[in-house]
């Protein structure tokens, strides 16, 4: 359904809203498991040594099993896609970080330290659980690409801790538009839907921490990347000055203004913007 | 008292509103009078008034029926957002003692977020939303600030979980999406205030919430209704929310 936001009214709008209710209300309930729960349990008790150091959340065991199937249903050939995709992603992350800890004297010791090490803590650790889940559903996890994080020499992360931060700021506000933009992918397997909105609330956590340890405010107001940051970052905060949500003008129905309003919805990204601006780090 | 010199940093929101403690009620009202729009293009102003029973009548409030499908669940989220929003008017209109300028102006960065989507899921809602509800915080100590801070960990880590967990309980990728957008605001909000609050600091995703695979928590809508429900008066039927 197009909906066109600049001349809508209110009334119109949330009328349409409820029009976005209506198209979803049938959703007929087949049982179509791409593979049975006992294959995807079996795949993962063979992984036993790589999962000893986490028990597999029980849900992402039977993942595929519990798929809520429809017409609209993703075949685990899509959703492995998504994961893919996701994992390219985290696996930038995890690099990132755990090259930056291992660069002598870049993040000062203490407080510092401590947070970096936990945000490579969990980029390892979803890196480890997309590259299972990937396997449960009868797919192949996607190769570690080479990273590049000078992005040909315009950065200078390992050398400068500003830089460092600054980068990962981006990788983070750049994390919760990635997922949030493959939230609906994934909406046929409430499984894996409920795992990625877990990391996702994860990387908006890091995100937040970043910004504010770069002095910043943990939210993103319109589409500002923030002080410091540099131009190159610019795609990753694009977008984020939309004030409507669902045809509903926001500031129409609350007094909070226009940059309380974009700083109250972070805003998507699809898999092509993305992949731009990861791009700009992958050799 | 928690009378403090951040009474001059009220922003035109706040002193539009007056600063009773009450004064959650009136801002709901203030938010109505000020979007014209919604009024004159609503034939149906009961729909978007107060409800009366937002002043305890006989005192005791109305039960709340969120609903079922994707309206129940908008209600479910509808009822957490006016929770946390009555719950940061309250702070920044009486800061806590020694209240310091970052901690204030992420208190009333917060009250915006959570009022914007306070605001936003009535006006979603239209004519579907649950009435507003009336809240106890009887238990903060609004001059204490680890009690506030406290409680504003718990609303903002309970949010988060809600959401996670609500997730999967949409059929409408749209209203997913939108959510998804709401979420991702509450956890900034969550680490922030365990930034702010905890001395550990690798507090802003804890081990007490993040487990060992790096996930976040999601709850079932029984799980946070059940944490939720010493702060609010009504009470809240969730049978007819989807399942699964």
């Amino acid at each position: 359904m197009q909906i066109n936001y600049q001349n809508l009214k209110t009334e119109e709008a949330i009328m349409n809203i409820f029009k976005l209710l209506k198209n979803y209300d049938v959703k007929p309930e087949g049982i179509e498991n791409f593979i049975s729960r006992r294959d995807a349990f079996e795949k993962l008790v063979g992984l036993g040594k790589k999962a000893a150091f986490a028990a597999i959340p029980l849900s992402l065991a039977g993942v595929a099993a519990n798929n809520k199937a429809s017409a609209q249903s993703a075949t685990s050939e899509d959703l492995a896609d998504v994961l893919n995709f996701a994992l390219t992603l985290e696996y930038l992350e995890a690099e990132f970080y755990t090259m930056g800890l291992d660069t002598n004297g870049l993040i000062p010791a203490g407080k510092d330290h401590s947070i970096i090490e936990l945000i490579k803590f969990h980029e390892v650790h979803h890196v480890d659980l997309l590259k299972i889940v990937i396997d449960s559903l009868g797919a192949t996890p996607v190769s570690k690409p080479d990273f590049d994080f000078t992005a040909g020499g315009a950065f200078n992360p390992f050398g400068d801790y500003q830089q460092f931060l600054a980068l990962a700021q981006a990788f983070e506000d750049t994390g919760v538009r990635a997922y949030k933009g493959q939230a609906g992918n994934l909406i046929s397997n409430g499984d894996l839907l409920t795992a990625a909105l877990q990391i996702h609330s994860v990387e908006a956590r890091h995100a937040s921490e970043v910004r504010r340890l770069r002095g910043l405010k943990g939210w993103i107001l319109q589409d500002q990347r923030g002080e410091g940051m540099p131009a190159q970052t610019q795609a990753v905060y694009n977008g984020e000055d939309n004030v409507v949500q669902g045809g509903v003008d926001v500031t129409t129905v609350s007094l909070v203004g226009a940059d309380g309003v974009t700083e109250s919805f972070d805003e998507p990204l699809n898999k092509n913007e993305v992949l731009t601006i990861a791009g700009l780090f992958i050799v | 008292m928690s009378k403090t010199s951040k009474s001059n940093v009220e922003t035109p929101l706040v002193s539009r509103l007056n600063g009773s403690r009450r004064s959650f009620i009136k801002y709901g009202g203030a938010t109505l009078a000020a979007s014209g729009l919604l009024i004159s293009g609503c034939e149906h102003l009961e729909q978007i008034l107060p409800d009366k029973g937002m002043g305890k009548p006989e005192g005791h409030p109305r039960t709340v029926n969120l609903g079922r499908g994707d309206t129940g669940i908008l209600n479910y989220a509808y009822a957490l957002e006016q929770l946390e929003a009555a719950f940061y008017i309250e702070v920044v209109n009486m800061p806590y003692n020694g209240i310091s300028d970052e901690e204030m102006v992420i208190m009333e960065d917060l009250r915006k977020h959570e009022v914007a989507h306070r605001d936003f899921l009535k006006a979603a809602l239209g004519d579907k939303a649950i009435i507003s509800l009336t809240f106890d915080f009887s238990t903060v100590d609004f001059s204490n600030r680890h009690s506030v801070l406290s409680t504003a960990k718990t609303f903002e880590d309970l949010g988060v979980a809600a959401y996670n967990g609500a997730g999967r309980l949409f059929e409408s990728a749209d209203l997913l999406l939108i959510a998804g957008k709401i979420v991702s605001v509450e956890g900034r909000h969550a680490a922030a205030i365990r930034s702010v609050l905890d001395e550990d600091s690798r507090s802003f995703a804890g081990s007490d919430v993040i487990d060992g695979n790096g996930l976040d928590r999601a709850f079932k809508p029984g799980k946070v209704l059940e944490a939720a429900s010493p702060f609010i008066l009504n009470k809240i039927n969730a049978n007819q929310l989807p399942k699964s």
